[in-house]
């Protein structure tokens, strides 16, 4: 278990570009904790000022915090990724989580010690502030965006630039809710039309030359009720860009309802007041803030390259040229770029979990594989090395195998999310996250993974209605609840199927409640109807679409078919048949719903 | 007892070399036989841990002392290689014999070795020596010691075992420093400022009686031990048989309640 006595210097390797840190930010903390537990500080100024810090509740306790640390655009260097492995081994749980926004999360982290891992973080350049709160969240950016062979160009640095501009800017520091950015590669890899703001880079000849600029994607979002965000024109030129950003933010921060905060995410604005109005409203007010742009800074895009250097080979050739399983992770976890000769490789982890261990060894991997020489985090709480070249991938799956961060699947659809759910959510009612490790196994057991008809489907979960495990959006997703026979209570599911994020993107059609327990079964079954009446190149996903959307001609023509051939599965055993049926994973005494005061408006 | 003697909680390397050449140190390696034998510290004698743990009575203990040619004025170095743990369950073992000449190597045997710091494989002759017994229940807690006291507002207890085990069980009243959080990656303990502001944001200063326990039998709460002593507090006690010895008893023990924090490690 020891992290410690390892200092090789890696005197070429890659370090951050840009500090994100504030290093008095880490004594502000610590003083305002103690004036806080002294009561010179009221709860509700000290949980706005925490948020606004990157630190959220925990789950039924005072005591403790998740600390939220941003990665803007997934990017994370390996001095980095050790520095996060430390914190987490000194103030954690020995892990560390992955979410599906780019950030980093430590959970269970005593209030008293966020201050002392905001310093950590502020050493290496990286910050928790405005990761939780009213506040532009994580700026993300596609984890292929560079690399993808599909893109018109490389949106890394906007997405960079546009997290340096909001970050600590007087503007937006007091929203009427969260605001979330997403940058994208292209339409196959991106999650525009489920955010805020989404964004994909394109381009258009004008006059002779070529112009760079983006589809840009308004008013969407998950959530309790979710909503397609809406294209606001044809094309945004790259210097429209920041001015966009800024007219959505302030028409938001006036008109955003700061009354009712279940209702307040701007996607509720336009759905109340109409796209076309408010589409009006984008476009006046853009034209506002370009006349006053000369007190407007521009963004500062960099565009220097990053260095492609091949690392050069540390010793061994030991490594097995075609180890156990090479095949089969090459299939599921890898894609080639662009660039000739290089692949992305994709690290799947259960549920986005990692130990201390596998980070600081992931930083040498890193180091010794990545001719970009940093990672990216993913959007489905994983991570991607790029610019591995094709000559080092299986000693690159013998490394990775060492440290057992070499499970297949990553991009297939036996790497399900789990949201945290009951393991620290203050208004979990379900264990999603054990549920969506639990599948993963069985997945991979079953070798579910090297099935391409499954390939493009995925599983998503969430531990009560909120969405912060993106359900709305799977082929196949879940959110928990309590389900009820006469006294007794057991963990619970709603189903839905047919949801996705692509550029047909549309939100699942609920299908049934499905027991904790049976979730596994039923999925099982799903598949297995599917391959009873697959056409001859269906995909899962394809087959589903048509259900949902009423144009399959098959025994299971829509939703409500399905509910039916699932029924019996659904069915509650008695307790004395089946006690294991009334305990929720990970826990062996009877279920019961318990939840605490959520932050998520706060 | 003198601020002075009880402040030096670790020697340096460099100290250290100079007073292995001046041979006016003894230097006690705890690591087990066969890793001793490879190779040590110059003029290094071995107390495996698992030796002095097979029967801690003082009786015995003086007996070990007597043969590693310590008296009463000899000042002890001790190291390991895990992070100084087995190294502060020996040091502390000596305190309480009455000796109070003892620290801990700042660093591991591995990271000396790897600053390449000369090492050898010889067995020194040591002349047995005679020390006085002077015990010193000042620095011990017992399980009947801590039902007494830890409801007292006076008293801080500290688990050092790793925060989900902590999250399991507990003492009651207990509030978790993980031993991992005293160290950094070079040194066994942080440097003395970081430290100081570590345990002031925990609210752990002052004059408060302050007890450490960890799982079974001392080590990671010895660490701790010195690691509060580091920074000068003055009244620290190590529960030495811990948390084991605690559930044995079927003494009280708390939980935090309500959540599936284990589901959440990747182990
Ligand atoms: C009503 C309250 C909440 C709402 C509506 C909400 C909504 C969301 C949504 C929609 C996401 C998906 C990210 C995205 O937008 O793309 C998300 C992510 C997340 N939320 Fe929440 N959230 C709420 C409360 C909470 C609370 C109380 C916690 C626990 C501290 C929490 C923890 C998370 C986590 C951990 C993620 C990242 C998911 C992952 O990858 O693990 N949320 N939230
Ligand atoms: S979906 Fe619900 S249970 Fe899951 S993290 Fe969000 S608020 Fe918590």
């Amino acid at each position: 278990m020891t992290v410690t006595d390892l200092k090789q210097s890696y005197s070429d390797s890659a370090t951050p570009k840009i500090n994100w840190a504030r290093i008095e930010e880490a004594e502000n903390f610590a003083n305002t904790v103690k004036l806080f537990r002294q009561g010179k500080y009221d709860e509700d100024s000290f949980r706005r000022y925490r948020l606004q810090h990157g630190a959220y509740g925990t789950r039924m306790t005072n005591d403790y915090a998740m600390v939220r640390i941003k990665l803007p655009a997934g990017e994370i260097y390996p001095n980095q990724i050790e520095r996060i492995s430390q914190l987490s081994e000194q103030f954690s749980i020995g892990s560390a989580h992955f979410s599906t926004r780019e950030n980093i999360q430590l959970h269970w982290v005593i209030l008293e010690d966020v201050s002392e891992i905001l310093r950590g973080l502020a050493e290496v350049g990286l910050t928790s502030r405005e990761a939780c709160g009213n506040s532009v969240r994580n700026v993300m950016c596609s984890p292929l965006s560079g690399v993808c062979p599909d893109e018109e160009f490389d949106s890394t640095p906007y997405a960079l630039a546009t997290a340096r501009f909001f970050l600590r800017n007087p503007m937006s520091q007091n929203l009427p809710r969260k605001f979330k950015f997403n940058f994208t590669c292209c339409e196959k890899h991106g999650m525009v039309r489920m955010v805020d703001v989404g964004l994909i880079p394109q381009t258009r000849e004008l006059d002779g030359s070529i112009q760079k600029g983006f589809k840009i994607f308004l008013g969407g979002g998950l959530g309790n009720r979710s909503f397609v965000g809406h294209q606001l024109e044809e094309f945004t030129p790259e210097e429209d860009l920041l001015y966009t950003s800024i007219a959505v933010l302030r028409i938001f921060d006036r008109l955003g309802d700061r009354k009712n905060m279940a209702r307040n995410r701007m996607r509720y604005l336009v759905n109340d007041m109409g796209w076309d109005k408010f589409q009006n409203l984008v476009l006046k007010e853009r034209a506002i803030v370009r006349a006053t742009q000369s007190v407007v800074t521009n963004l500062e895009v960099d565009h220097t390259p990053s260095v492609i250097k091949r690392p050069i080979k540390i010793s061994d050739e030991s490594g097995n040229p075609n180890p156990d399983g090479y095949t089969r992770w090459l299939k599921t976890n890898t894609l080639k770029q662009k660039q000739s000769l290089y692949h992305s490789v994709f690290i799947t982890l259960e549920a986005g979990d990692i130990t201390s261990n596998q980070l600081f060894e992931l930083a040498t991997i890193i180091r010794e594989f990545s001719s970009e020489g940093h990672a990216r985090a993913g959007f489905v709480q994983n991570i991607a090395l790029r610019y591995v070249h094709e000559d080092d991938l299986p000693r690159l799956y013998s490394k990775l195998l060492t440290v057992g961060l070499a499970k297949s699947g990553a991009l297939t659809m036996a790497a399900p999310i789990g949201c945290s759910g009951t393991t620290s959510c203050n208004l979990a009612l379900t264990n999603s996250h054990r549920l969506a490790k639990e599948i993963q196994r069985k997945f991979l057991e079953l070798k579910l993974d090297q099935d391409d008809d499954l390939r493009d489907s995925s599983i998503k979960i969430s531990g009560c209605p909120n969405s912060c495990g993106q359900h709305g959006i799977a082929t196949i997703g879940f959110f928990g609840g309590g389900g009820r026979v006469g006294k007794e209570m057991f963990p619970n599911y709603q189903m839905s199927l047919g949801g996705r994020s692509d550029g047909e993107t549309m939100l699942g059609v609920t299908c049934h409640r499905i027991p904790a327990k049976r979730v596994i079964p039923v999925i099982l079954k799903i598949i297995e109807l599917f391959k009873q009446n697959k056409k001859s190149d269906d995909t899962l996903k394809d087959w589903i679409h048509r259900i949902v959307n009423g144009k399959e001609d098959s025994e299971i023509k829509s939703v409500l078919d399905m509910r039916k051939a699932l029924d019996s599965l659904t069915i509650p055993p008695t307790k004395e048949d089946d006690p294991d049926f009334y305990n929720d994973f990970g826990s062996d005494s009877s279920y019961h719903t318990k939840t605490g005061k959520g932050e998520c408006a706060a | 007892m003198s601020q002075e003697k009880t402040i030096k909680t670790t020697t340096n390397v460099d100290s250290l070399r100079s007073e292995i050449r001046d041979k006016s140190v003894r230097v006690i390696d705890v690591r087990r036989e066969d890793d001793y034998k490879q190779s040590h510290i110059p003029t290094a004698v071995n107390l495996p841990l698992a030796n002095l743990l097979s029967d801690d009575s003082p009786e015995r203990v003086l007996k070990l002392v007597n043969s590693m040619g310590i008296d009463d004025e000899t000042p002890v170095v001790v190291y390991d290689d895990t992070f100084g743990a087995l190294a502060s369950r020996v040091a502390w073992t000596l305190e309480y014999l009455g000796h109070s000449e003892v620290s801990l190597l700042e660093t591991t045997f591995s990271t000396w070795k790897s600053l390449g710091l000369e090492n050898d494989n010889q067995v020194p002759n040591v002349q047995s020596k005679e020390h006085s017994l002077h015990l010193r229940p000042d620095i011990l807690a017992t399980s009947d010691y801590l039902e007494r006291s830890k409801d007292n507002s006076d008293v801080i207890l500290i688990d050092n075992r790793e925060r989900l085990n902590y999250l399991e069980q507990h003492i009651p009243g207990a509030i978790n420093l993980p031993y991992r959080t005293l160290s950094t990656p070079d040194k066994i303990l942080r440097p003395k400022d970081d430290m100081k502001r570590l345990l002031e944001n925990r609210r752990i200063s002052g004059d408060s009686e302050i007890i450490t326990y960890c799982g079974s039998v001392g080590t990671l709460s010895g660490l701790a031990y010195y690691a509060l002593k580091s920074v000068g507090l003055p009244n620290v006690k190590l529960y030495v048989r811990s948390f084991k010895e605690w559930k044995g008893l079927e003494k009280p023990i708390v939980k935090q309640q309500d959540a599936h924090y284990w589901d959440l490690s990747a182990e």
